[in-house]
């Protein structure tokens, strides 16, 4: 294998993980605050065609973006309605947010579909981008890419440093004793899910605006579920998120590898390979229970209710 | 604020069984102002969509035999659902009991005996079985996830079904369409009418209707699974075995999802196409949830979902909507019955005291 083989590996690892790290970072503040939203593969799917649509109706890229954060923050408010006021089971929440999301994606988007767009372009950082092997993964992606390392930044200094960092995770850690301090425990629950909407939303966007500019039924592919999977394997732990996103990306640009190794393996069979990554990692970390106990959130999936 | 819930106390028994009628008149509520939005007149398009396809005797076979598959996997999420085992694995269940049946019945398509077809089904079901039991395994011996670790497999399964059409299961005689041979005479399922479709497959669904219903209703084993489900904790004090509940809740669940898949095979298809399913196994979990986990209220959720599939057919060819119609209003109705679920428990209340401090404050207003 060359250098450039590999440097290219490395670029398109990055490109392939930027969608798998936008979702997961959403869904790990909505989890640090003891909610899980099971909804991401429907908010990303819908963020993914409303960004299409107005992308290609406007012609402006970045007002895509914007609106498919909105429309994600928009599905994660229902869930929020019916989940965090109604109080309704949040495992059956999440999963009618994605049968919804998946449903109304595909009729809304009906007429889109495969339509060309010009979407997001390569952006080299000049003489950075020459730096070998690395230079072009870090320092030769879209403009979404660059946005998501400093999301990343952003997500991992508020969780590791920041107070509100401390909010919402002892709102999910207790919420009977966070509430006792007079934090408001529903809305900073609610902040953190349309967070996670908005996320979500942009993971759409970066599917449909620049990792492949079109709109395809269902074209986020289980991403949604993965990101689940990776909040999991980080143990909910910000850095390992990051390493977790670009290993799936990886798993999933094998057949790049096994077509520049000269392999014949038929495509669908490459195709199973984050899934089977996923339950494989699932397997190794849920294997023992006390370790998941320790670092998942206490009140995870939990209702509460204020005066409980 | 304005509205305000009140607990009850107690489950609303009526609300319990009206929460899902809610549920379905709110959706045909939103559905129509979405219709009138699109500028289609929303009574025609409900006749469309609910009543034109099954006014005549065809269009009621057709209702039949697109209930079958999903009803067979509602009872089989059903029984998992009330152990609080998130088995979303009903889609991959149901491709791996087609694609086994069929790997078998291409290579019995000469054979005239009709033990080719049990032999089919029965592979088919058991290969449902098989890949729900993986769930199983992974969710007992290694603390795994089942929701995520199911869905996974969905993935898994369909992309194996897309490799064995496209591969080692493709009719060599078909052109280079991914698809299988047709199979033999003797491996179809009899058909139960001269008119339509309707095959054997619906005593298997409505076997599968009361022996769910005995195992839910009547038996320690399903008595033992619903305290699973309410509470774990109880469940290992009362000394029930956890493990071998979970192994068997999904095994049941994998099962009847595979027969729902080996019957479309043998059954309306003839054939295996990778269109087998147009996610039979997700609108299950709506199913599921909507006919409350009650195998006679699944029957009926069932029928309305069937019924909407091939509404959302005919609105497609007829009104040219999308036909993601379908999944819409499952997504819709979903939602709405979740949301109206907090009426078992809750009354909702007029706050009059906040009214009468809203006027209280206008009129102060007014005075300045």
């Amino acid at each position: 294998m060359d250098i450039d083989l590999l440097s290219n590996i490395f670029y398109a690892m990055v490109r392939c993980g930027t969608p798998l790290l936008l979702v997961a970072l959403g869904e790990l503040v909505c989890e640090k605050s003891g909610v899980l939203n099971l909804g991401q593969e429907g908010m990303m799917l819908f963020g993914a065609v409303i960004g299409f649509i107005v992308a290609f109706n406007s012609g402006h890229l970045w007002l895509g973006v914007l609106l498919a954060m909105a429309a994600g923050m928009l599905l994660s408010a229902l869930f929020a309605l019916v989940a965090l006021v109604f109080n309704a089971n949040q495992v059956a929440t999440g999963l009618a947010l994605t049968i919804f999301g998946v449903g109304l994606s595909s009729f809304v988007g009906a007429a889109w579909v495969g339509k060309p767009l010009a979407g997001f372009e390569p952006l080299a950082i000049p003489y950075l981008s020459d730096i070998p092997l690395i230079g072009r993964m870090l320092f030769a992606q879209d403009l979404l890419v660059y946005l998501s390392f400093a999301l990343f930044a952003l997500v991992a200094w508020v969780i590791v440093k920041s107070r509100a960092g401390l909010i919402i995770q002892a709102v999910g850690e207790n919420p009977d004793a966070a509430s006792a301090m007079g934090l408001p425990v529903l809305w900073v629950r609610t902040l953190a899910v349309l967070f996670g909407g908005a996320m979500a939303g942009l993971a759409g966007a970066y599917l449909s605006l620049a990792y492949t500019p079109m709109w395809a039924e269902n074209m986020s592919a289980g991403r949604g579920w993965i990101a689940l999977a990776l909040v999991v394997f980080a143990s909910w732990r910000v850095w390992r998120l990051l390493l977790g996103a670009y290993l799936f990306g990886l798993a999933s640009i094998l057949h790049l590898v096994a077509q520049g190794l000269g392999l014949a393996i038929p495509s669908s069979l490459l195709a199973m390979l984050p899934y089977a990554a996923t339950i494989l990692v699932l397997v190794l970390l849920s294997r023992d229970a006390v370790r998941t106990r320790l670092y998942a959130p206490v009140s995870l999936g939990q209702p509460w209710q204020a005066g409980h | 604020m304005l509205l305000s819930l009140e607990p009850r106390g107690q489950q609303s028994r009526l609300m319990l069984w009206c929460s899902p009628l809610l549920a379905a008149v709110l959706t045909l509520g939103c559905g129509s102002l979405l219709f009138i939005a699109l500028g289609h007149d929303p009574l025609q398009t409900l006749y469309t969509l609910l009543i034109a396809p099954i006014s005549d005797l065809y269009g009621v076979s057709e209702w039949l035999i697109k209930t079958l598959p999903i009803l067979l996997c509602a009872l089989g999420l059903a029984v998992a659902y009330q152990a609080r085992i998130w088995n979303i694995g009903a889609e991959g269940q149901l491709l791996l009991g087609a694609l086994a049946g069929s790997a078998v019945a291409v290579n019995i398509i000469d054979v005239q005996s009709r033990w080719a077809l049990v032999l089919i089904l029965l592979t088919g079901t058991l290969a449902g079985a098989a890949w729900a039991a993986l769930t199983a395994w992974l969710r007992t011996r290694f603390n795994a996830n089942e929701i995520l670790t199911s869905i996974m497999l969905n993935y898994i399964a369909l992309n194996l079904l897309l490799f064995c059409v496209h591969g080692p299961l493709k009719d060599p005689a078909g052109f280079n369409f991914p698809e299988s041979a047709m199979f033999g005479e003797a491996s179809r399922l009899p058909l139960l009418l001269d008119d339509g479709r309707v095959h054997a497959g619906l005593y298997f669904a409505l076997l599968a209707l009361v022996a769910v219903w005995v195992l839910l209703q009547k038996s320690f084993v399903g008595f033992q699974i619903k305290v699973l489900g309410l509470d774990a904790r109880a469940a290992g004090f009362a000394g029930f075995r956890q493990k071998p509940l979970v192994w068997l809740a999904l095994l049941i669940s994998g099962a009847l999802a595979g027969l729902a898949g080996v019957c479309e095979v043998a059954g309306p298809i003839g054939q295996l196409v990778p269109q087998v399913s147009p996610g039979y196994g997700y609108a299950a979990i709506t199913v599921a949830f909507l006919g409350r986990l009650n195998p006679i209220g699944i029957l009926f959720a069932s029928l309305l979902m069937a019924l909407l599939y091939i509404g959302g057919e005919s609105a497609q060819m007829s009104l040219n909507l999308p036909q993601a119609i379908t999944q819409l209003f499952q997504g819709m109705m979903l939602f709405f019955l979740l949301a109206c679920d907090v009426l078992i428990l809750y009354r909702p209340r007029l706050n009059l005291r906040w009214i009468r401090r809203a006027r209280t404050t206008a009129v102060q207003a007014g005075a300045l």
